[in-house]
C-alpha cells in the first residue's frame, strides 16, 4: 500500500500563497482606513433577491435554501417567493425606518419576471448588484466551453438594461465560481465581487483580464448560515451580529475603519415572527454614532479614496 | 484491521495515584491553536476528498485563509492579556507560506508541534515509509524555521494509521533523541495523561487535547451558539478544577484561527478565558511542558499503578 509519488511532493510550498489570485497579506499589517465623517464602523447590509426555479436541475450540487421534494415541490418554491412578495416590504419598511442604505443583490431572472420589484429598488435609489441569473444558474467547471460567458454577460447585460445602472458589483449564486468566474466578471466590466470571505475588508483579486476587487461580504454572519444552518435562536442572530459590531467597533480603535456586512434574505429575516428582531437589531447598529450605513460601492469608493 | 488500537490500557478514573502539578495547581490549561494550511488544489486522496465543492473551493479555502489573515492576531492578542502562551498544532509548510506568523509566535515563545505539512494532505493510505517521510519532514521544518525540537504530534485532519504514533516517536529520536517526539494529541480517551505503548518501548505519552472544547467541532459539527460555547468551556473548567483537588486534571481548548477569532465568536471565548484566568491553581502551560513534567515525575508510577488495574483481562 502506498499513495502516489505526487501525493508527497509540494510544488506550492513556497512564500505566500498556493495560487495567484491574490498577495498575502495580514489585515493587521495594512495601513488604516479611514471611513468619511469619523465613523468607525460600515454597514453594508446586502439584501439577496433571489429566484428559486421550481425545474430545479442540481448541477453540479442543489443550491442550499432550493428545491429538496420530488417535481412539482411546491412547499419550498413558494417559501422562497414569500420572500420576494411579503418579505422585501417589510425590509423596506425597516430601512426606511433605521436610515439603512442597503444593497440589493438580484437574479436577473427576478428582475426579468417581477418588473414592480425592480422598478421599486431601482425608485428608491438602492445599488443593485448581480446575483446571477437564478438560484439554479451555478458556476462551475463542468459547463461546457462558452456556456459560463454566455451566463454572465447574458446576466449582467440584462440586469443594466433593466435597471438603468451600472450594475458593478457580483455575487454568484451559491457563492460557487468556476475557476475562469473572475475572468468573466471583468470582461464584463464587473468592479468587485462578494463570493471570497477571507478578509475583513476589501483587497486586489488578480484576474487574466485585470484585477478585480474582493468585497468582505461575510458568510458566518449571513442569516442563512446561521439560522438555517447553524440552527441558531434568531435572540443569538442577533447576540452573533451585536457582538461582531462591539468588537470590530474597538479594532478599528486602533487599526482602522472597519466593515460589518450582513447579507440578508427576506425569505428568512422577512417573516413575521422574524421581522421585529431584524428591526431591533438596525436600531441598535444605527443607533450607534459610530457606525456609518452605506452600499457596497459606497464602501469601496471610501476605500479606495485614502 | 485490529479490534482496539492497543496504545493503552484501561485505567478506571477512580482510585488512581494523584498527579501533582508545579506549585500545587489543580488544572493544568493548555490552549492549542491550530495553525494550519489547507491547499486549493491538492492531489487527490483516494481515500477522503480534501473538499466538498468542486474545485475551486472557494467558501471553504477563503474562510480558512481568513484565519491567517484576519484571525491568528486578534487570537494572539487575546490570549496574551491573560497570559497564555499558545501551543501551536502547525502545519509545517506556513513555515514557508506565512512565515511573519510563524516569527510572532517565536518572539511571544509559544510552542510549536507537528500537525502534518498540509491540512490536505491525508496520512491514509501512505506506506509506512511515506508516513515517516512526511513527519519527518514536519519535525525538520519546525527545528528549521523556530530552533524547536518537536515534542508533540497531532496528524493532519485528524488522519491516521496504525503506525502513525510509532512513527511520529521513531522520526523524534531519528532527529533529536529523547529530547523530540514524547507526546500526541490524538487520542481522546482521559482527562489525565496516559503513559502509551510503542514498538520502540519509547517513554511517550498521550495528553488530553479535547475534541469536545474543540471550536471548530463545537462550531462547524455541533453548530453550538458562540456563547453558549463560551458557557461550555467554563462549565468543563468547573468540573476539572473541583477534581483538580484530588488529582492534577488537564483542560486543554483546542482552536482555529478561522472560527474562534471570528467577530462574533471572540467575545464569548474572552469571557471564559477571563473566568478561568480568575481562579488560582491554575497551572497555565504548554502541551510539551504538561508532558515533560508527566514525564519526569509521574509516568513510572503511573505505569505500576496501570498494570495492577488490569491483572485478569483477556
Amino acid at each position: 500500500m502506498a499513495l502516489d509519488k505526487e501525493y508527497l511532493e509540494y510544488s506550492k510550498r513556497q512564500y505566500g500563497m498556493d495560487h495567484d489570485r491574490y498577495s498575502w497579506s495580514m489585515l493587521e499589517d495594512r495601513p488604516k482606513v479611514n471611513w468619511p465623517d469619523g465613523k468607525s464602523l460600515a454597514l453594508w447590509v446586502n439584501v439577496s433577491l433571489q429566484y428559486f426555479p421550481l425545474d430545479q436541475k442540481g448541477i453540479p450540487f442543489k443550491v442550499p435554501g432550493g428545491m429538496t421534494m420530488p417535481y412539482p415541490d411546491l412547499r419550498h418554491y413558494s417559501l422562497r417567493d414569500y420572500g420576494n412578495r411579503v418579505g422585501i416590504y417589510r425590509f423596506f419598511k425597516a430601512f426606511d425606518r433605521f436610515g439603512i442604505k442597503p444593497t440589493i443583490a438580484m437574479n436577473t431572472r427576478l428582475a426579468e419576471k417581477y418588473p414592480y420589484l425592480l422598478k421599486k429598488v431601482v425608485e428608491r435609489g438602492d445599488e443593485i448588484i448581480c446575483h446571477g441569473y437564478h438560484m439554479d444558474a451555478l458556476h462551475h467547471d463542468g459547463l461546457a466551453e462558452g456556456e459560463e460567458a454566455e451566463l454572465v454577460s447574458k446576466s449582467l447585460d440584462r440586469l443594466r438594461e433593466l435597471s438603468g445602472q451600472k450594475v458593478e458589483g457580483w455575487l454568484s449564486p451559491a457563492r460557487n465560481e468556476s475557476s475562469i468566474t473572475p475572468e468573466l466578471l471583468k470582461q464584463n466590466n464587473v468592479r468587485y465581487f462578494c463570493d471570497w470571505v477571507n478578509d475583513d475588508m476589501p483587497y486586489s483579486f488578480n484576474t487574466e483580464n485585470g484585477p478585480l476587487v474582493a468585497m468582505p461580504l461575510s458568510n458566518e454572519l449571513d442569516d442563512q448560515f446561521i439560522l438555517m444552518n447553524n440552527l441558531h435562536s434568531e435572540q443569538s442572530y442577533v447576540e452573533q451580529i451585536e457582538d461582531s459590531c462591539d468588537l470590530l467597533i474597538k479594532e478599528a480603535e486602533t487599526s482602522g475603519g472597519r466593515i460589518l456586512a450582513l447579507n440578508i434574505h427576506p425569505w428568512l429575516l422577512g417573516q413575521p415572527h422574524r421581522i421585529a428582531k431584524l428591526e431591533a437589531l438596525l436600531e441598535k447598529l444605527t443607533s450607534n454614532p459610530k457606525v456609518w450605513s452605506a452600499s457596497a460601492s459606497d464602501i469601496l469608493n471610501a476605500f479606495e479614496n485614502q | 484491521m485490529k479490534e482496539e488500537p492497543g496504545y493503552y490500557d484501561y485505567w478506571p478514573y477512580e482510585n488512581r495515584p494523584k498527579i501533582k502539578w508545579p506549585n500545587g495547581a489543580r488544572v493544568a490549561l493548555w490552549v492549542a491553536p491550530n495553525i494550519e494550511f489547507y491547499e486549493l488544489n491538492p492531489p487527490a486522496n483516494p481515500h477522503r476528498a480534501a473538499w466538498p465543492q468542486p474545485y475551486p473551493a472557494v467558501g471553504g479555502y477563503s474562510i480558512r485563509d481568513y484565519g491567517n489573515r484576519v484571525g491568528h492576531t486578534r487570537q494572539m492578542q487575546l490570549l496574551e492579556k491573560y497570559g497564555i502562551r499558545g501551543s501551536i498544532s502547525l502545519s509545517t509548510a506556513l513555515c514557508d507560506h506565512h512565515p511573519e506568523i510563524i516569527e510572532m509566535c517565536k518572539e511571544r515563545n509559544w510552542e510549536f508541534f507537528s500537525h502534518g505539512i498540509y491540512n490536505t494532505r491525508y496520512t491514509y493510505g501512505m506506506s509506512e515509509e511515506q508516513e515517516r517521510d512526511m513527519i519527518r519532514d514536519s519535525i525538520e521544518t519546525i527545528y528549521k524555521h523556530t530552533g524547536q525540537k518537536c515534542a508533540g504530534y497531532l496528524a493532519p485532519a485528524l488522519s491516521h494509521s496504525e503506525y502513525t504514533l510509532d512513527l511520529f516517536a521513531e522520526a523524534g529520536t531519528e532527529l533529536f533523541g529523547n529530547d523530540a517526539g514524547f507526546y500526541t494529541c490524538d487520542l481522546f480517551h482521559d482527562d489525565q495523561p496516559t503513559p502509551i505503548h510503542l514498538r520502540s518501548g519509547k517513554r511517550f505519552v498521550s495528553i488530553p487535547y479535547s475534541l469536545e472544547m474543540n471550536d471548530t467541532i463545537a462550531y462547524v459539527v455541533n453548530k453550538i451558539e458562540p456563547r453558549r460555547y463560551g458557557q461550555m468551556i467554563k462549565d468543563n473548567f468547573d468540573r476539572l478544577y473541583q477534581e483538580g483537588a484530588e488529582s492534577g486534571t488537564i483542560m486543554c481548548i483546542p482552536t482555529h484561527n478561522y472560527q474562534v477569532s471570528c467577530p462574533h465568536r471572540l467575545r464569548a471565548f474572552e469571557e471564559a478565558l477571563e473566568y478561568i484566568t480568575g481562579h488560582s491553581d491554575v497551572w497555565i502551560t504548554t502541551g510539551k511542558e504538561i508532558a515533560q513534567h508527566f514525564l519526569d515525575n509521574h509516568y513510572d508510577t503511573i505505569n505500576d499503578d496501570i498494570a495492577s488495574k488490569i491483572v485478569g483481562a483477556k
